[in-house]
């Protein structure tokens, strides 16, 4: 299933799974050490996360370890920005128009 | 010169909202027509080397708003803002589609609802304008479609964003 990576990092815990995953990888039960939630609540926090893309799991051994998928976040950041530049050039040419309204009208 | 006003953006992810706030220097009633009227919404609502060009403008609750990017290389996507609410002077809502020239809509691209509302301030008029994209599909494919488009943009945020979660 598809999620919506902004659901993903809408929540506070998922944040703060991200930005420990981000530092290294970790296994489910490493990761559920930092957080005062059940395991369980945890491990549905991780669900979600992988859901969204922004978590990949990868086997080492017998053990599973949780990864940051970093691109996926630049894709947040990267369409946000591009939503700014889009609206600071239209403004920009708004600021022009009512410049001239002005002029127009005094 | 007129020191260049900081558009804000702000997300409302649990919500899929977007939020885009702006001053202008100058009066409420000259910002709502930049909004409302086609012919002023032409010389600005593309973005840059876009330019908007209406086919037609029916400013009123119900009404269409039909309309070109055309781009430096020929007409692109055709766009139609259908107004739901409008409060003259204050506030409107609609739905913000792609379409073809006769304004059937391209059901391959998500539907944005839009509320803008108007707010006089000390020197001029605040503009705020809520953007809400109806699924999670939805949004997936405008992040989609947003890299196609190849505006420039400035990475790094993502160590901003990690610097500042809770360790």
């Amino acid at each position: 299933m598809r999620r919506d990576p902004f659901r993903g990092i809408a929540d506070p815990t998922r944040r703060a799974i991200l930005s420990l995953i981000a530092l290294q990888a970790m296994t489910p039960n490493a990761l559920a050490e930092h957080f005062d939630s059940s395991r369980q609540a945890i491990s549905k926090h991780i669900k979600i996360l992988t859901e969204c893309n922004l978590v990949k799991q990868e086997y080492s051994g017998r053990e599973i370890y949780y990864h940051f998928n970093a691109k996926k976040m630049q894709e947040i950041d990267k369409w946000l920005e591009q939503l700014r530049a889009v609206w600071e050039n239209r403004f920009t040419q708004l600021d022009k128009v009512l410049k001239n309204l002005k002029t127009k009208k005094s | 010169m007129i020191a260049q006003k900081q558009t804000q953006v702000t997300k409302d992810l649990a919500n899929k909202k977007v939020l885009v706030i702006r001053e202008f220097d100058a009066p409420l009633d000259q910002v709502w027509e930049a909004w409302t009227q086609s012919e002023l919404l032409d010389l600005w609502w593309a973005p840059k080397p876009w330019k908007a060009e209406t086919k037609s403008m029916d400013f009123r609750e119900g009404g269409t708003w039909l309309y070109c990017m055309v781009g430096p290389d020929g007409p692109g996507s055709w766009c139609r803002a259908d107004f739901q609410t409008i409060i003259p002077h204050k506030s409107f809502t609609g739905l913000d589609a792609f379409c073809d020239e006769s304004g059937n809509l391209n059901k391959d691209f998500p539907v944005m609802h839009w509320q803008v509302d108007f707010s006089k301030t000390g020197a001029g008029t605040k503009v705020r304008v809520e953007i809400t994209y109806s699924s999670v599909a939805d949004l997936e494919k405008i992040l989609e479609l947003g890299f196609e488009e190849g505006f420039t943009s400035a990475l790094g945020n993502l160590d901003e964003l990690l610097a500042s979660t809770p360790k």
